[in-house]
């Protein structure tokens, strides 16, 4: 486990060493960028050394890198000049919400579809779901997001078509925000997971130990939910874990459709503008995001299966 | 009341819309405290009798004649619901495989319990009691620490120790127990048998032990009905049958176990041929072509079950059937 969480720092530190060098590289220059016309070449030369960008590539990082350490992820170098720290304080709970929610709300219909159809193999429940699951993987969450809106927000009017209210306004008021985003982004992902459990389901059904807990004459709930689910979830872990991380990035996408500020318009954003601190600390927290989710994967691993569990 | 009584059992299997015969005519039986061994090469339905016996027929497989007759209850006719509240109470089944026949991701205690726990309505606490009764009386040391444990930290031997506790758990008056020691070692095999036998005969329990190996039932059946290609074929006491086989097969298959009677190096002499394809149709005796007896009504007519002193076979040329010839020519 510690050598898990080690790793896990250094594919943090390799992430974020990536991105500060690929950005560098990235043709365009945020300081001429930012003073646009308004500034000659003395103006740009002063604001570069304010901002420390006329030192070399390798002081820069080395600064970086030990600021990052302290804590401080610099200031952005654009508008507001505001601490990273704070962009991103405010951003993480958006996405987060979001993604959660999205991933709720997926396992939420991605179990039941995936057990009906397992057990009621080639029915018309069965073709439904798989019907459903194709259609849910082939539309790009993007596009379901502007459909969402046009139904939900637009015509029928139930929902709020964008923004964002923080749970401190009492729980509806961000629910309703985040409903349409979170299904938007939650559909594929449902799929995939449906699909999984279905014919991991499959397989399990045919082992010779449910033919056992069959035998004990046990309820159909019993041997669904005490032998046989927990034994299919195994191989569904593990794409429930890397399924997340594609949820992530399905959430800096559809952020910017229900404009949304978190991660993924401050990402945008801040590549846009090249803002350099801001896109660093950003892709920081995603990956520590994507490092945290594979261990907790990792660690869901043992809750469900002892024989990892002892190893 | 005969505890369970199978009486012309077939079985088919339904295929690209098609169906498909796999068991003919399978019947038997067996009272409390007994124990009846059911013997036949691989491939005789040995298995899919006993399934359709625990209501557990796979997809496709279905009763399609005769009847199974448990208590006096008819089984082939009874509701799904009924016939899940039997299992594990009423009728519990030993597979083969004890690798793979427990769930690997439940404790020991879990899957030993659960059963008592729905089916006798045991407390949490009084299960467990009574799952350490049980281990130790399957001869397992130390059942405080295995209860504990997860299938993949128990020998093979054991595990199948742990099936015959949940087998016995619920206190069903029928245990089916199939093959239940093939996958086993050797040296394992003898004890797990006597185990199985001496605690169906102290509970009053009835056992149906499926084998293809008649070397053991001697020393563990009172009764035998051997099986080929899907139907009984000869039904007597094991003292019967090893006595005074009839059926050629019974004969090929006592031919093929090592005695210990016979000179050492008496040859062991298999049944020649193959097991009959069961989608194919085949007149007469499904043995014939593999029967070194066979005669021409062989070819041409199933042969009827004869009765002689409790012990019956079906063959057009056994003792039984021309000494009831000739008691009908006279
Ligand atoms: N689900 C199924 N679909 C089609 N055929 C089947 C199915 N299950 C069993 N069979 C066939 O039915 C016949 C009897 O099978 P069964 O498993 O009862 O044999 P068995 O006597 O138990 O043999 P073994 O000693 O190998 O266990 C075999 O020929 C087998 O191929
Ligand atoms: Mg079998």
């Amino acid at each position: 486990m510690l050598r898990r969480l080690i790793g896990s720092v250094i594919v943090m530190w390799a992430v974020a060493t990536l991105v500060f060098f690929m950005l560098r590289f990235v043709p365009g220059d945020p300081v001429a960028a930012m003073l646009a016309d308004a500034g000659g070449p003395d103006e740009i030369a002063a604001m570069k050394r304010q901002l420390g960008l006329d030192r070399s590539l390798f002081v820069q990082y080395a600064i970086w890198f030990q600021n990052m350490l302290h804590g401080d992820l610099g200031a952005s170098i654009y508008g507001s000049r505001a601490a990273v720290t704070d962009v991103l304080a405010e951003a993480i709970p958006r996405t987060l919400s979001l993604s959660l929610l999205a991933f709720v709300i997926a396992l939420i219909i991605a179990v039941p579809a995936g057990i009906l159809s397992a057990t009621r193999r080639n029915s018309a429940t069965d073709t439904t779901v798989s019907l459903l699951a194709f259609l849910g993987l082939s539309m790009p969450d993007f596009w379901l997001a502007i459909l969402l809106i046009i139904v939900f927000a637009a015509n029928l009017q139930w929902l709020p078509a964008i923004g964002y209210a923080p749970l401190a306004d009492g729980l509806w008021p961000w629910l309703s925000h985040l409903i349409l985003p979170a299904v938007a982004i939650g559909t594929a992902f449902s799929a995939i997971i449906a699909r999984m459990i279905r014919s991991s389901l499959l397989e399990v059904l045919k082992s010779d130990y449910m033919r056992t807990a069959r035998a004990k004459g046990l309820t159909p709930w019993m041997i669904m939910f005490g032998h046989a689910l927990p034994n299919a979830m195994i191989p569904v872990i593990t794409v429930i874990g890397i399924a997340f991380a594609l949820l992530i990035s399905g959430a800096v996408v559809v952020e910017n459709v229900f404009a949304i500020k978190g991660l993924g318009r401050v990402l945008i954003e801040g590549i846009l503008n090249r803002d350099y601190p801001v896109v660093q600390g950003a892709v920081l927290v995603v990956s520590a995001i994507f490092v945290f989710s594979n261990l907790i994967v990792d660690l869901l691993y043992g809750v469900i299966d002892p024989r990892i569990r002892l190893n | 009341m005969t505890l369970l009584r199978v009486e012309n059992l077939a079985i088919d299997v339904a295929r690209d819309g098609q169906s498909c015969r796999l068991v003919h005519d399978a019947h038997f039986s067996v009272d409390r405290g007994e124990t009846l061994a059911i013997v036949g090469e691989s491939g005789s339905g040995k298995s899919l009798t006993a399934l359709a016996v625990m209501g557990l027929l796979g997809e496709g497989l279905s009763v399609s004649g005769g009847h199974i007759l448990f208590d006096g209850e008819d089984l082939t006719t009874i509701s799904a619901r009924r016939h899940n509240d039997l299992r594990g109470s009423g009728i519990a089944m030993i597979f083969q495989e004890p690798m793979t026949s427990l769930n690997p991701v439940r404790s020991i205690e879990r899957q030993l319990t659960e059963g008592m726990r729905l089916k006798n309505r045991l407390s949490r606490r009084a299960a467990r009691a009574r799952a350490l009764e049980l281990l130790t009386e399957v001869g397992i040391s130390d059942p405080e620490r295995r209860l504990k444990q997860y299938p993949h930290q128990l020998s093979g031997g054991m595990r199948q120790r742990v099936m015959i506790a949940i087998a016995l758990s619920c206190e069903p008056e029928l245990i089916l127990a199939d093959e239940p020691t093939t996958a086993l070692d050797v040296t394992i095999q003898a004890q797990i048998l006597s185990l199985t036998s001496r605690l169906c005969r102290d509970h009053g329990v009835g056992l149906v032990l499926i084998t293809h190996n008649l070397g053991i039932v001697a020393r563990h059946a009172q009764n035998v009905a051997v099986m080929y290609g899907g139907r009984v074929v000869e039904r007597a006491t094991a003292r019967q049958l090893y006595r005074d086989p009839q059926h050629p097969y019974t004969q090929g298959l006592l031919a093929s176990v090592p005695r210990l009677d016979l000179p050492r190096d008496t040859p062991l002499r298999p049944v020649p041929g193959a097991p009959p394809d069961p989608t194919v149709a085949l007149p007469g005796c499904r043995f014939h072509p593999r029967c070194p007896k066979a005669s021409d009504i062989c070819a041409e007519q199933v042969p009827d079950f004869i009765a002689e002193g409790g012990h019956e076979v079906a063959c057009w040329n056994s003792g039984i059937q021309k000494l009831k010839s000739k008691g009908a020519a006279a």
